[in-house]
């Protein structure tokens, strides 16, 4: 595909604006640029047919079956982008004076409220903008939650070795040590390697519930119990709520403080990598520690400050109250019921079609496969089955993740998916499991019927080209 | 209905018998009891589409919307043409997960690419990376990327946006990072004291939140004499006319990309961008699209440099961003492909002039006066008598007058006002005041 600056012609663009209206102001020459920038010089129209291409060249959960484990691609239902494209909302600035932006903090509100209910905690901040910033937000209240009692020994936060990357990435960042805390064999957190780990610098656990390999950790209750009884709070990675929402609540667990991932169990887009939303709710003994802005208000004297300007990633929450009114009170907990019956029955398909699960019994909303066997007989990777699935028109499960399970994939098809999707998803990955042992360099080929095949990975990270040369060009 | 489920219950319950289990309470036996909610949530009634197209209509209607906008701090209403949501509205654009997936995702790739080029053009810088939360966020993060064991402080200006500032402070908050705030002497940054040894680097935002211009390449000599970096805070609106923060000297360009063609929308989702020099480009957080090519060696775009990454690194990563402002960035990059460079040097003109003309015409009012006295681009700061009925004057008339800020208001004017915009203004100003 051509690049925007491979058409770019001089002197193309197009006319968006009416000649000036006043005179022209000197700008002092020290400060003005010597050279334009070289943006390109395109008509509307190529401009139009570019964007096309690139769009054939993408695929969404409009494109084919998703089923990206932890990512929750869930249909987006098209009624939020009509709402969050509204001019009442759309044309709102943040800086407004408050009673001219009544509606806009009502979202807020009524989505607080209805996100308090499914969690179970006391307050919701909307401030974070994706699920790794809530992380981050969420552990600074905690840390916050410790200083203010002067209890500043508090430095370590542990965290499962199955867990998410941005977990030990965002405690690191809130300047807390990381321990991690060994899975059993059965895929839980090892209960007795907690209660050792925790001590008097315990600040805190961050876990997911279902974990990473899509298990309900089942003494939650003694576990939270564990870390409280030690003197630290424990954090919910909401990566996984789908599975249990309108189920089983953080709050009700022990959980202190959690995050959201809106783009992910509320229905919002991803957007090719953002914007999400990564609302926090905590319990009332946190509440003080909560964000507000400079500028735009909220934050009392305890607050952590601000992690971001303004209110919200606003239009992405206006999608996600759309999808919480549309489901209400019964529909929440049948969404959740409907991505662990089709992450069950996918897994059941799976294994009868002779695939190993990395733990065996009843999945929540994903599960692991392993392919450590499969590798050892035939050479085929977990990769090579993933880019395999490519040309079957299929976007690949999560691969090599978690980290404790080796050759892994990470099925999670959502509630959002037909029978005969899943129907026609193990088919396919049959033929391909029979594919591997008779003719396994066909998959190490994979994929042929993309753009393009496999892409050199080690030399783009050996000398990076992160722009274009407009020299060569 | 309400759940988006698109089975039939009859096909579910196949689902079921062909699992073995009797319904969707079997899917929770690992679920202790204690901890299951008993009944249904205190939710509203599942509704409709229409329902829900109605009360969300009904809250937007709550808001006021003003014709004409005169306050940026941060948000800016420009024009946006009409095929910048048009074409970033398409389906296989909104609904992608990141491009993890380099072969199926080429187009999502090049996009960021493309991105990175013009945030690169725009900058003068050597490296961009495909964005961060917003523009607060992204000058937090770049703090971060020039701290090492022996210089572990920042020195950032007290005429920055008061939201960026804040955020830095959480952000340090975390990390223990020593922070200093520069004071403002008419209206721009003063150093002077306040760098040594142990300064990591200088944050400046230009212009200024008060519109001011900095002396950004004294402000460079300032912290490159002192072994520091400077971190340019820039609005990329003005980067059509303004020089490149690497012209002046600047080792890190980040700001708010939000006047790239993205709505006020109360403040979200806006888009943070960041470029460094080439000595930096390691450095930077998050998401980098680079090119290389496939086995046939056909010309491919893919996620690089990820050995910095939290997925890779964990606690050891350059930062935790996962999820940026993709879409966001394509937003952008589609803006200006349709303005180019003659486009965005007149929304940056345009803007420049009509803040004068408006902060002309003001001060020519009994009472009214610049409160700094350098110059300034396209947001300015007016010392006026009796702001808050002025603002309630012009509120009336549908005109979203100046902030107010210690000193004054704060006004800004881009390209979008006319000039009978402004003069009706200027003229309900002079009513009030007399």
């Amino acid at each position: 595909m051509e690049l925007i600056f491979e058409r770019s012609r001089p002197g193309r663009g197009s006319d968006l604006l009416p000649p000036p209206d006043v005179p022209a102001s000197p700008l002092p020459e020290a400060h003005r640029r010597a050279a334009a920038p070289r943006l390109p010089e395109v008509a509307e129209s190529e401009v139009s047919r570019h964007y096309q291409a690139m769009a054939r060249h993408a695929f969404g959960v409009c494109d084919g079956f998703y089923p990206l484990g932890s990512c929750t691609m869930k249909y987006n239902p098209k009624l939020g982008e009509d709402l969050a494209a509204l001019p009442g909302f759309t044309g709102i600035h943040p800086l407004q004076p408050e009673h001219t932006a009544r509606g806009c903090r009502s979202v807020l509100d009524r989505a607080g409220a209805y996100l308090c209910q499914i969690t179970g905690m006391d307050e919701m901040t909307f401030q974070p903008a994706a699920g790794a910033h809530g992380e981050f937000t969420g552990l600074l209240l905690i840390k916050a939650y410790h200083v203010h009692r002067g209890d500043t020994g508090r430095t370590v936060i542990l965290v499962p070795d199955s867990a998410h990357g941005t977990n030990p990435a965002s405690a690191a960042m809130a300047g807390f040590t990381v321990r991690s805390i060994p899975s059993t064999a059965e895929g839980l957190v090892d209960l007795e390697a907690l209660r050792a780990a925790c001590g008097a610098d315990t600040a805190g656990l961050m876990l997911t519930n279902p974990n990473t390999v899509g298990l309900f950790e089942r003494d939650i209750l003694a576990m939270t119990e564990i870390v409280h009884a030690a003197g630290g709070l424990v954090y919910y990675d909401g990566a996984n709520l789908n599975a249990i929402m309108g189920v089983a609540r953080p709050g009700d667990m022990g959980f202190d403080v959690c995050h959201l991932n809106l783009h992910k169990t509320f229905a919002t887009p991803h957007g090719g990598g953002g914007p999400g939303s990564g609302a926090v709710g905590c319990k009332a003994l946190l509440a003080p520690y909560l964000p507000g802005s400079a500028l735009g208000g909220g934050g009392g004297a305890q607050s952590i400050g601000q992690v971001r300007a303004f209110h919200a990633n606003f239009l992405v929450v206006v999608r996600a109250l759309a999808y919480l009114l549309t489901l209400g009170n019964t529909g929440v907990r049948q969404a959740a019921e409907g991505a662990v019956l089709n992450a069950n029955y996918l897994k059941h398909r799976l294994e009868a079609a002779g695939y190993s699960s990395a733990y065996p019994g009843l999945c929540m909303h994903e599960f692991v496969l392993t392919l450590e066997q499969l590798k050892k007989q035939t050479g085929v990777s977990a990769l090579d089955l993933a880019k395999a699935m490519l040309d079957q028109g299929m976007h690949p499960p999560t691969m090599y993740f978690p980290l404790i399970v080796h050759e892994a994939l990470m099925f999670e098809p959502t509630e959002t998916e037909t029978p005969e999707t899943l129907d026609r998803a193990a088919q396919a990955l049959e033929a391909l499991l029979k594919t591997a042992r008779e003719n396994p360099q066909a998959l190490h080929a994979a994929p042929v019927t993309t753009v393009i095949g496999r892409p050199d990975e080690t030399a783009a990270a050996r000398r990076p080209v992160v722009r274009y040369g407009f020299e060569e060009g | 209905m309400g759940s988006f489920l698109p089975s039939t219950a009859a096909e579910r319950a196949g689902l079921y018998a062909a699992l073995g289990l009797s319904g969707p309470a079997d899917l929770y036996a690992d679920v202790p009891a204690s901890v299951r909610v008993g009944g249904a949530l205190e939710l509203p009634a599942p509704m409709s589409e229409l329902e829900v197209r109605r009360t969300l209509e009904a809250l937007s209607g709550q808001n006021t919307r003003f014709s004409t906008i005169l306050r940026g701090a941060g948000a800016y209403d420009h024009y946006i043409p009409a095929a910048v949501g048009r074409i970033a509205a398409k389906e296989e654009f909104v609904t992608a997960y990141t491009p993890y997936q380099a072969e199926i995702s080429q187009g999502i790739l090049q996009s960021i690419f493309e991105f990175q080029t013009m945030i690169c053009e725009l900058t003068g810088m050597d490296a961009a990376n495909a964005s961060v939360y917003d523009g607060a966020s992204a000058a937090a993060e770049a703090l971060a990327m020039c701290r090492d064991r022996k210089r572990t402080r920042a020195v950032i200006s007290g005429a920055a946006h008061p939201d960026v500032i804040a955020t830095i402070r959480t952000y340090c908050f975390g990390s223990g990072m020593e922070l200093a705030v520069a004071p403002v002497r008419d209206g721009v940054t003063d150093l002077t004291g306040l760098l040594d040894e142990t300064t990591a680097c200088v944050y400046v935002q230009h212009p200024n939140f008060y519109g001011q211009l900095e002396d950004c390449s004294e402000l460079a000599g300032a912290a490159h004499g002192a072994g520091a970096k400077l971190i340019l805070g820039v609005n990329p609106a003005t980067l059509g006319v303004l020089r490149a923060p690497a012209d002046y000297g600047a080792d890190i360009a980040v700001g708010e990309g939000q006047p790239l063609g993205l709505p006020l929308a109360w403040g979200g989702p806006y888009l943070g961008f960041m470029a460094a020099t080439a000595p930096l480009m390691r450095k930077l957080p998050g998401r980098i699209v680079g090119e290389t090519v496939d086995a046939q060696g056909k010309r491919a775009f893919v996620l690089t440099m990820q050995a910095r990454e939290q997925h890779i690194r964990r606690e050891k990563a350059s930062s935790n961003v996962c999820s940026n402002e993709a879409l966001c960035a394509l937003t952008a990059s589609i803006y200006l492909s349709l303005l180019g460079p003659e486009g965005l040097r007149q929304v940056g003109e345009q803007s420049c002039a009509k803040a004068h003309y408006l902060a002309g015409a003001l001060c020519a009012l009994p009472g009214v006066s610049l409160r700094f006295p350098g110059p300034f681009f396209h947001e300015f700061v007016t010392e006026l008598p009796r702001a808050p009925q002025v603002l309630a004057a012009l509120e009336a008339k549908g005109i979203l007058g100046g902030l107010p800020v210690e000193g004054g208001l704060l006004w800004c004017v881009t390209e979008k006002c006319s000039r009978s915009e402004l003069d009706e203004a200027v003229a309900i100003v002079k009513e009030v005041l007399g």
